[in-house]
Parts: structure tokens; sequence; C-alpha cells
């Protein structure tokens, strides 16, 4: 049984937590955007918290349930609606044949998870659900596509109703401040650029997508160039190309890259930074130490579980 | 057999799960010599809490899970594998040749890299097709060697306005750098050939034809320019 895509949003894509062990053949990682709302729809529905979800983003999506199911949506920039009936984001619900999901584009963030009780069960390559069009992994979904789900999806009907509380939600705005740690080339950049990468409000471009968020603002100059022998690089890692205008990687970055870098920005808020609308989201930053950045990172992940904690067993029994 | 640099390896986290090992700072055949003999140690000592990592030119970039193992001793671990890697015996590389089609269509730069080179096109794919070359990363692309070993006589720049689109089989130049695009993408190398060895397949074992490390030649295909 499946659910049918009758209106794909511009990017439309299966996500689970990503696809690892091939980076070293140039293989780019994938996985969720925000990892935040993905491992949170997950925990929602009593998926493990990597299971593949649907991800769409910037613009409305629509599809149609050809079986009971218990679901969640998560994330930000998006209305839910049952059959034209608004229902909150953040709490899972079971949906029958015939019923229609539509994902009404907002303001105030740009993507979103719907995740489905016992995982979206589409195509696995090398290991993972992502997909990575550019690869040829799968095309992003479009209008008439059917996402095959488990015959269990309805299972759990009665775990419908738990809601992560809105304390305990990410702090997305238009404007946020996100945590970098440092990165060791520091003496690569100029003692001034440094001091204005710290105190600059940069504008996301609208040049971002998946696999990198463009910056735009006053731009940090390099004391011996851009350059520099081409090195694995991370998700969330900041480049400072020759322009001077830093790009952040997103989950299908490149997985070698050949320019200085700044710093990386802490898990904890990537989730922020991804859901700020290009050409609008206004971003600073502000230095972390590692340990911290850890630390904030593991109490977000421990939150977000305790928050979905009754079907904590769930998944450890499937 | 070379040892590593003086105040080398240089360790320095990136974020909160990966470490950065800096094995030298050019991009010279020793220094990826010592990164493929520590990637080699990495392999036979496993180390509870990795993800995985990638070994670059000159560097190996290390993902580990922070709930699982911290920092110290990841760095300890590559530290252990980091010494005397000289000493090591190698195993034969493995020898891939790939059959390339130059010139023409295929190979749409190659008379402009002969012209900076004051060099007949024949003469190009003699240089090319009598070099052997060593995988010295991959990145870029699935699957998108990086070699090392091309003949300084045919160091050519990239393009000015990379291509938008690079058909996939296409075999170029960048600098002193050569490789092949496994797949169709935008780019701005030097492109003189065509091949159609595969070198990335999602969907069977093995997916990727070539690893760091591996020796590439080129043959010249009869459809193409003749060295």
């Amino acid at each position: 049984m499946t659910l049918l895509v009758e209106q794909a949003s511009l990017s439309m894509s299966i996500q689970d937590a990503g696809r690892f062990g091939y980076q070293r053949f140039g293989m780019p990682a994938s996985g969720p955007m925000d990892w935040w709302a993905f491992r949170a729809a997950n925990r929602l529905v009593g998926n493990h918290p990597d299971a593949a979800c649907v991800e769409m983003g910037y613009s409305e999506a629509e599809l149609s349930v050809e079986q009971h199911s218990l679901m969640a949506v998560t994330g930000a920039g998006y209305e839910l609606l049952i059959n034209g009936r608004s229902l909150p984001l953040w709490m899972s619900f079971t949906v029958r044949p015939g019923d229609r999901l539509r994902l009404r584009k907002t303001s105030g963030g740009n993507w979103v998870y719907l995740a489905i009780a016992g995982e979206v069960q589409s195509t696995t390559w090398m290991g993972s659900r992502s997909m990575f069009p550019a690869a040829g992994l799968g095309r992003r979904l479009s209008e008439g596509d059917r996402i095959p789900l488990s015959a269990s999806a309805g299972e759990r009907a009665a775990f419908a109703g738990h809601q992560v509380p809105n304390k305990q939600l990410p702090d997305y705005a238009d404007s946020v401040t996100l945590r970098v740690v440092s990165g060791p080339q520091q003496e690569r950049f100029t003692p001034s650029s440094i001091v204005k990468f710290w105190e600059t409000t940069y504008t996301l471009s609208t040049q971002s997508d998946r696999m990198g968020y463009r910056l735009q603002g006053s731009p940090i100059a390099h004391t011996n160039g851009a350059d520099l022998v081409s090195q694995g690089m991370v998700l969330g890692q900041i480049q400072v190309p020759g322009d001077g205008q830093p790009i952040v990687m997103m989950p299908d970055h490149p997985t070698t890259g050949g320019y200085t870098w700044i710093g990386t920005v802490a898990k904890v808020d990537l989730p922020l930074l991804a859901q700020l609308s290009p050409g609008s989201g206004k971003v600073s930053f502000s230095p972390c130490e590692l340990g911290e950045a850890q630390s904030a990172w593991a109490e977000v992940i421990n939150q977000i579980d305790s928050a979905t904690q009754a079907e904590e067993d769930l998944w450890l029994n499937l | 057999m070379t040892e590593i640099g003086e105040g080398y390896p240089r360790f320095s986290p990136v974020g909160e799960d990966a470490l950065l090992v800096t094995i030298g700072e050019e991009l010279s055949a020793e220094v990826n010599h010592q990164v493929r003999l520590i990637d080699r140690r990495m392999q036979e000592v496993p180390q509870t809490g990795i993800i995985e990592w990638l070994p670059a030119y000159a560097s190996i970039l290390v993902l580990y899970d922070p709930f699982q193992v911290q920092l110290p001793a990841v760095t300890n671990w590559v530290k252990t594998c980091s010494r005397g890697t000289a000493t090591v015996d190698e195993p034969a590389p493995e020898l891939v040749e790939i059959l390339v089609r130059y010139g023409g269509a295929d190979g749409p730069d190659l008379a402009d890299v002969a012209a900076y080179h004051g060099l007949s096109q024949a003469e190009v794919v003699s240089k090319h097709t009598e070099g052997v070359y060593q995988v010295g990363m991959m990145g870029f692309l699935p699957g998108f060697p990086y070699l090392l070993g091309l003949n300084p006589g045919l160091s050519t720049p990239r393009l000015d306005q990379p291509r938008t689109h690079v058909p996939a089989g296409s075999v170029g130049i960048a600098g002193m750098q050569t490789g092949v695009y496994p797949l169709e993408s935008p780019g701005g190398w030097r492109l003189i050939g065509r091949t159609d060895h595969a070198l990335f397949d999602p969907l069977q074992e093995p997916h990727f034809t070539l690893s760091p490390g591996d020796v590439v030649r080129f043959v010249p295909a009869a459809e193409g320019v003749q060295p």
C-alpha cells in the first residue's frame, strides 16, 4: 500500500539519517536538512530515529492516503490540513484511505518531515533510502508517484495524539544566531576579517539548496588566498571561497573541498539555519567550545527522545 | 620510503563529530603515500565509535560518534596508526586500465590543450597514455578519481567558464591533475577524451571501480586520435 503524491513540493524526497561508509569514494552522505524535526517525526510514530521520512521543502505539497496509517508531520513553514481541516505539526495522528494531506506553505520555515509508522518502504541504495538525484539515486518525487508504506502502518493507531510540547520545539526564527566551533585555519584569514565574521549579520542567498547554504554579507579577507589542498568536509562546515562569502555545507554537500574554512556550525543550531527562508533569512554567528557544542547536542537528543517517550519501546521491538 | 614530515600529523577537531588529520600541506606523491599507509593501518586496527573516514591528498577526515567514543581516544587511535608507517610493507596497488577515445566530440578540448603546449594532438595523447597514475583521492562526484602523475608538460589550467554539462566518462585535465567524470555534471576540466568504463554503479557491487591508492593507465581506443 502506498501514499500517492497528488502535488509535489519543489524539493520533495525520501530521506533517512543518511548514507555512510562511501564518502571516501566521493559519495555524499545526504540525510535530512533539519535533523531535529526528522528525529521527532520518527519518534512520534514509534519509528527508529533514523528511519526514512518524506522531506518536503520550498512549496506546497498534497498527498492522498491509500492505507490506514499512523503519521506525524514536523518542521516549520507549513500548515498541515487533513481533508481541509487544520492539524498541528509535531503531533501524531491517524489517517484512513481516501484522506488527503495538504502541506500548505506559510512563512517562518522551509522544511517539513512526514513520518509514517513502520517507515517508508522505498528503494534502498547502498544501505540508505536517502535519494540523491545528482548521482541517479532516485529523483525528486513528483505528481503521480506512489510512496510504498509498511503493511503495519496502521497498527500503532493507539499512539495517535502524542505531541512534542511547544516549549521543547526548536527556536525557529527569521533571524538566528548560530553557535560555531572555530576551525584550525584562523591564520588564513585577516584578524579584522575574523572579528567581522562574528559581528556581521548575513543574509541567506536564494542560491541555497540541499548541497549548501550561501550567505551574503561583508566579505571575509584571506591572508594567502582561498585555496588549500582538497580535504574532506562535514555537514555544517563553513567554507570561505575567494569572494569571501561563506557557504555552509548541507546534507548533499560534496565530500571534499578545496577552500579554506572558518569553523563548523553546531549540530544543535543547524536546524535553525536549515529552516531560514532563502533571500530574507538572517544569520549571525557566536563562538562555541567543542565540549559545549557536544553537550548541547546530547541534551537536545535526550529532550526529543523523552518528549516522545511513549513510543520508546516500539521501535526497539520492531 | 619517506617518513611523515616533522610536526605532522596535525590533529584538528571539525565540529562535534569529526577529526581532521593533516599529514602535509602540499599535494605531493610522498605525502599522499603516507595518507594511504595510515588509511591501511586504520582499516587493519578497528576502533569502536568510528563511522567512516575520508582519505584525501594530504589529510584524513575521521567521522566519529561522540556518544560512543571521545575525541582523545580517536586521536590516539590515529596516532598509533601513524607510527612506524615507513616500515610497513605496502601491497601492490590494483592496476586499472581505462580505454579512452581521444579527441573529436569525445575530447573537445584536446586541440586547445595541444595548442597551449605547442604539441600535436597525437603528442598529447602519447604523453597522457604513457603516464602511470595513482588515485590520490576521490571526491567532487561519487566515483570521481583525482589522479596524480600527470606529465608536467600537459599541465593546463581549468576552463575560464565551466561547462554546464560534461558527459559521463569524460577524461579531463585540470592543472597537474587528470581525472574521469563518472556521471554527467557541470565541470571546468579540459576534456581530452571519453571512456565507456563505468566508474560508479549505485545498483551493483562493487559500487565503485576505483579506490584511493589504485593505479590507473589510459589506453587509446581505435576510434580516437592515436598517440
